[in-house]
């Protein structure tokens, strides 16, 4: 700053002095707790076991601020057995008394919120505009929103019950923002947290911790054990943690899907993004470069859902790249402490290097690059906004992540172009779309496969709407109704984390429970095994039983695959013997193999518009299947007796169960309503349930028949297409059923359906990227693999970790838990006004 | 000469006891808008997006700020910027006498002096009467360089005759205003007709000869603001030298979004055409934060030449005892009180 300050050259100059918030409270209260913080566990504060610490840095003056303990895996430990002994208590408090507590967290957060807001900036680098006005008040929002979760989760959400106890890992991009995004939800439901902060910003934790002190929280409801990587791997592996939470990088998100396969562990991830921001012809372009300021220089681009691939219709490319440089070059970069400026630092030198070393790999790839006139402060980790044009989809600045101010400009020219691009990606966190067409902004909105849509606005949140990802953004939703099944389950499910054991037969659970024909079924096992290894065997036409044996040898019926609506054999060139519960030969089917499913997951795109067709057309087609599996009920049943040895009545039960099932997803087809969340907007956030898209079934063992109604049923009255893989010993019912699809309308490539060796199958759907989930009701082993196959393009994985469910029941084996499943919510907001 | 506080107006010279001009206020040659005709295509091309205009309204107090020293300065710069306004039935040669001497000594002079703003020359923009009061405010003005405003045209409804608003505006002139506040017939927005507004603009253009017309679009009984953008272009482009946000009558007045609106339009009329609009806010600006986030907007959408009176003033009668306590308070230290400063 110049020296020119007489009030009369000012005059003159009129130019922006020096607006610095006072760090003076801020510097205060770090010298009060100089020189290191604790570890807050059991409401205690506590020095890392290890004695490690490290410092935590202010990124504009690249000064140490503080120093921040090295949680140890003995420190986790601690920090979970505390809110393990917590939890029994915490959960069992009324949900009014949950409320008080979260309501006093609000207000208390709002009573201090300018010290926060300092620390904040002084931590992590964003303009205190930013934590002043946007960061902070939605913190306090999230607590008092899920203090009224707490206040009716018990009439709203009755049958559900938490989790247990809680790992969540945050980043350091908005880090008490992260922090009550994983905190509230978890404890408005009941939940224990162990809650790790990232290692460049912990001090707003800290602070935090000590306000939950001062509203006497309950001992270790909340932990919070600040460290490295290490650390948050610990808490990760923790034995007795129910639940993992994790919001950062997709890399990492990868290795916590693999860490937590087969643990039981449930799991949302809330990772990386390249959100398009799709700008149409018809829309307001001054606005529109107010939104790209909002988009990609918040918080200095370093946002999971930044808008950093600016879309625009080719018509008015050259005034929007026009206004936008003319925009740019009055963005203020400087002291993040300033109140009068737009952008701060970067958070360290390792993502200051990353930014640079991109930026450099996109000139060498031939964009063009442009950055404003003036120059950045150079005492401190900053980056001008950049903006690059004549940028291709193949450049690498078009396909990664940068995490910094940097903004990619492509071109389009159709409607139908914009969309392609934008989901051109992995990823599917977000998209803003910017139009003064409602026809055409929400008709872009439903095809572009992102978590949030903006239409006209960008990087609004609220703790009223859900905010989560697509595809390899990941999974789980965090805000609104949808945010809290994240912390939730059934309350039938009471083991946790159960035990593996492996499905033997048609077990239920609980004194309802029924075994029947347990002992063949070991024994049809051990047979079906020998089998399955000896491969191809020959079979003799003669022990070929069936209900046409006479005086004439039967018509054989070998059942091929079902993909694509047409029945195809094998790539293989194999079959598979079905024996009966006494061990005789009943029928061979199609051993499928990689080749085969490869086909079904593309008939199964092929297919795509099963999902935009209407609830009413995909409830009529389930009743249709209802109909129809009625009039061969006596078939089905017979065939069911004779695979799995139960007893008539139970077979015929079966039939009904799955007759009823195809009813109430029938039903459901056209109910599964979305919701219009109260968010602080003039317009609506529309949460809308989508499909999945592809989804594999990998059905279970028993009930061959209802188990694989029970997952195909719900998945397709969704409007998923499925890939199912029929229970493995008892594969008849499913390919008895290609005939029921076939005369019921289902349009080819809605069901596939191969047969073969469960875990094989599995492995492929599970490894498959084109598939975007997978629910996989098998043994315990089976499901791990499959979760930890499934980190490839981290799809969504359902699965039963080898517990059994009460298939007959209705409480278990279908309803809501099974919709939820099939979908994922996007919330688009329209703001509206003229 | 050009000057700041008579822009536009190049034959007419420094009068009797004008003070020196400052060097740093050299006088710039602004072309005036010689207006266009009326281009239907641009006016349908004007999108505006209202809850996206609100946000980045709401972020213009909150992303920039002025303190000390600065803040200072930019209010002094706001008094330079008022047209010192009284439109009231009540008006008589008295207090429009009374607001000319406020007019020409806005700052007590021991405030300026202790700020070092005893050689800025310091007088609000204008004095802003009716047409019965313009005589008297000429007169009191004599010999100082503060143009006398006169609003026109049926101000503030302009329910009256057309051939009556032309002849108010040319008895204004002849009676020695050197800008004529003229206020647009609101019908014509309301029922599209784009054509009339154009038409009745340009003839009120034609009437003002040499006196500067700003135009008052009543933003808030035209519904919309994009009608608030489409009025606005179609004004520019019937020759308005300032387009103005409201009389002050209207229930709503100036605001941050409509205002947000004008000076976009203002915008791409300069890029467009090469001429420059000023704008002028009226009605409901009453504290000193409020003129200075007018000036953040000004100074960040249409950049620093729109900081200056010949293309920038705020409408405003209570205004000035507010910028004056703060300014006060800057250099003492001390709260102020509205009643240590001469009123008006």
């Amino acid at each position: 700053m110049s020296e020119a300050t007489s009030i009369a050259e000012l005059f003159e100059t009129m130019s922006y002095g020096p607006a610095p918030e006072s760090a003076t409270p801020a510097r205060e209260w770090l010298a009060a707790h100089a020189p290191r913080l604790g570890l807050f566990i059991g409401n205690e504060w506590r020095a890392p076991s290890d004695g490690d610490y490290f410092p935590s840095v202010n990124p504009a003056t690249g000064q140490p601020l503080i120093e921040i303990a090295q949680g140890s895996d003995a420190d986790v430990a601690a920090a979970v057995t505390a809110a393990r002994e917590a939890f029994p208590a915490w959960s069992a408090t009324p949900g009014h008394v949950r409320a008080r507590y979260l309501y006093a967290i609000a207000r208390q957060v709002q009573k201090h919120s300018r010290l926060l807001a300092v620390l904040e900036t002084m931590d992590n680098g964003k303009p205190i505009r930013e934590t002043r006005d946007i960061d902070i008040p939605l913190v306090a929002r999230h607590f008092y929103h899920h203090a009224g979760w707490a206040q009716l989760m018990a009439s709203e959400l009755p049958d559900m019950r938490p989790l247990g106890v809680v790992g969540q890992v945050i980043p350091w991009n908005f880090p008490l923002l992260m922090l009550a995004w994983k905190i509230a939800p978890a404890l408005a439901t009941g939940n224990t947290v162990v809650l790790k902060p990232a290692e460049f910003t912990s001090i707003t934790a800290i602070a935090f911790a000590e306000i939950l002190q001062e509203i006497g929280l309950p001992p270790g409801v909340v932990n919070i054990v600040t460290g490295d990587g290490r650390t948050g791997a610990a808490l990760v592996n923790s034995p007795d943690v129910n639940k993992i939470a994790f919001t950062g990088s997709t890399e990492v998100g990868r290795i916590i899907r693999r860490a937590t396969a087969g643990s039981g562990k449930h799991l949302s991830l809330e990772l990386g993004g390249k959100s398009p921001f799709i700008v149409f012809e018809d829309a307001d372009l001054d606005s529109v470069v107010e939104g790209v300021v909002d988009a990609i220089w918040f918080n200095q681009g370093q946002v999971c859902c930044a808008g950093s691939r600016l879309l625009v219709q080719e018509g008015v490319a050259e005034k929007l790249i026009a206004k936008l440089r003319t925009r740019m070059e009055k963005l203020r970069v400087g002291d993040p402490l300033d109140k009068a400026v737009d952008i701060g630092a970067i958070i360290a030198p390792v993502q200051l290097e990353k930014i640079q070393r991109l930026v450099q790999q996109g000139v060498d790839e031939g964009a063009e690059m442009w950055q404003p006139g003036w120059a950045c402060p150079t005492d401190g980790y900053f980056f001008p906004p950049t903006l690059f044009t004549n940028v291709s989809p193949a450049a690498t600045i078009a396909q990664v992540e940068i995490f910094g101010p940097v903004l990619v400009t492509m071109t389009f020219r159709t409607p139908a172009e914009a969309v392609a691009l934008a989901n051109n990606t992995a990823y599917g966190l977000a998209a803003s779309i910017w139009s003064e067409s409602i026809n055409l902004a929400l008709d872009v909105a439903r095809g572009i496969k992102a978590g949030t849509i903006w239409i006209n606005s960008t990087n609004v949140f609220d703790a009223a709407s859900g905010f989560g990802g697509y595809r390899e953004s990941g999974f789980g939703r965090e805000g609104g109704r949808e945010g809290l099944f994240e912390y939730l389950q059934p309350a039938w499910e009471t083991t946790p984390t159960p035990s593996p054991s492996p499905v033997n037969g048609r077990g239920e659970p609980g004194s309802n429970g029924h075994k029947r024909g347990k002992k063949h079924h070991a024994d049809i096992s051990a047979s079906a095994a020998a089998i399955s290894t000896n491969g191809a065997t020959t079979s003799p036409l003669s022990r070929l039983t069936g209900e046409g044996m006479g005086a004439f040898p039967p018509i054989d019926r070998t059942p091929k695959l079902f993909i694509g609506g047409k029945q195809a054999r094998p790539d293989s060139g194999y079959s598979r013997r079905v024996l009966s519960a006494e061990g005789l030969l009943l029928g061979e089917v199609g051993e499928g193999n990689r080749k085969d499913i490869r086909n079904a997951v593309e008939a199964a795109h092929a297919a795509a518009g099963w999902a935009s067709a209407t609830g009413h057309n995909r409830a009529q087609i389930l009743y249709y299947l209802a109909e129809n599996l009625a009039t061969r009920a006596a078939e089905f049943a017979a065939r069911i007796a004779a695979m799995t040895g139960s007893a008539p009545d139970e077979a015929a039960t079966e039939v009904e169960r799955a007759i009823e099932r195809l009813f109430t997803y029938g039903a459901w087809a056209d109910k599964y309503d979305g919701a219009i969340h109260q968010t602080p907007i003039r317009g609506m956030t529309l949460a809308v349930p989508e499909p999945i898209g592809v989804l594999g079934l990998v059905c279970p063992d028993e009930y061959p028949l209802l188990g694989f109604v029970s997952l195909v049923a719900p998945a397709i009255a969704m409007g998923n297409r499925v890939v199912a893989v029929p229970s493995e010993r008892y594969p008849l019912s499913a390919t008895d059923f290609y005939s029921v699809l076939e005369t019921s309308d289902v349009p080819a490539g809605v069901v596939n359906i191969v047969t073969g060796a469960r875990e094989t199958l599995a492995k492929v759907l599970a490894e498959h990227d084109d598939v975007d989930g997978i629910w996989y009701f098998g043994p315990a082993e089976g499901a791990s693999a499959v979760e930890s196959a499934s980190a490839g393009n981290m799809k969504r994985t359902w699965t039963s970790d080898g517990a059994h469910r009460a298939w007959l029941d209705a409480t278990q084996g279908e309803g809501q838990e099974f919709l939820r499943q099939a979908t994922q919510v996007k919330n688009i907001w329209v703001p509206v006004g003229e | 000469m050009v000057t700041r506080t008579a822009p536009h107006t190049d034959e007419r010279a420094p009068e009797r006891g004008q003070r020196t001009q400052r060097q740093s206020e050299a006088p710039v040659a602004r072309p005036r808008n010689p207006g266009m005709p009326l281009d239907m295509a641009r006016i349908a091309a004007v999108l505006v997006n209202r809850s996206a205009v609100e946000r980045r309204a709401a972020t213009i107090p909150t992303r920039r700020t002025v303190k000390k020293e600065w803040q200072a300065a930019w209010l002094l710069r706001a008094i330079t910027c008022i047209d010192l306004t009284t439109l009231a039935g009540d008006d008589t040669p008295g207090n429009v006498s009374r607001l000319c001497a406020k007019a020409q000594h806005p700052v007590r002079q021991n405030i300026l002096q202790q700020l070092g703003a005893t050689g800025l020359d310091l007088h609000t923009g204008a004095v802003c009467v009716y047409h019965n009061l313009v005589p008297v405010a000429v007169e009191a003005l004599a010999g100082t360089n503060i143009p006398v405003a006169a609003v026109s045209t049926g101000f503030p409804a302009a329910q009256n005759p057309l051939p009556l608003k032309l002849e108010e505006i040319r008895a204004s002139v002849a009676a020695g205003a050197r800008e004529i506040d003229i206020v647009i017939s609101r019908a014509n927005v309301l029922t599209g007709n784009w054509q009339g507004l154009y038409d009745e603009v340009r003839m009120f253009r034609e009437a003002c000869g040499d006196a500067h017309m700003k135009t008052i679009l009543a933003t808030g009984e035209l519904g919309t603001l994009r009608n608030v953008a489409r009025a606005s272009w179609v004004c520019m482009m019937a020759g308005a030298d300032f387009i103005k946000t409201s009389t002050g009558k209207e229930s709503v007045n100036a605001t941050l979004p409509v205002s947000l609106v004008m000076v976009r339009a203002i915008r791409e009329y300069a890029e467009e055409t090469g001429y420059q609009i000023g704008f002028k806010p009226a009605g409901g600006i009453r504290t000193a934060k409020q003129s200075l986030d007018w000036l953040i907007l000004m100074k960040e959408e249409l950049g620093d030449d729109w900081l200056r009176a010949d293309l920038f003033r705020i409408g405003a009668s209570g205004l000035l005892t507010d910028i004056e306590r703060q300014l006060e308070y800057f250099a003492t230290g001390r709260y102020s009180a509205a009643y240590h400063h001469p009123m008006a």
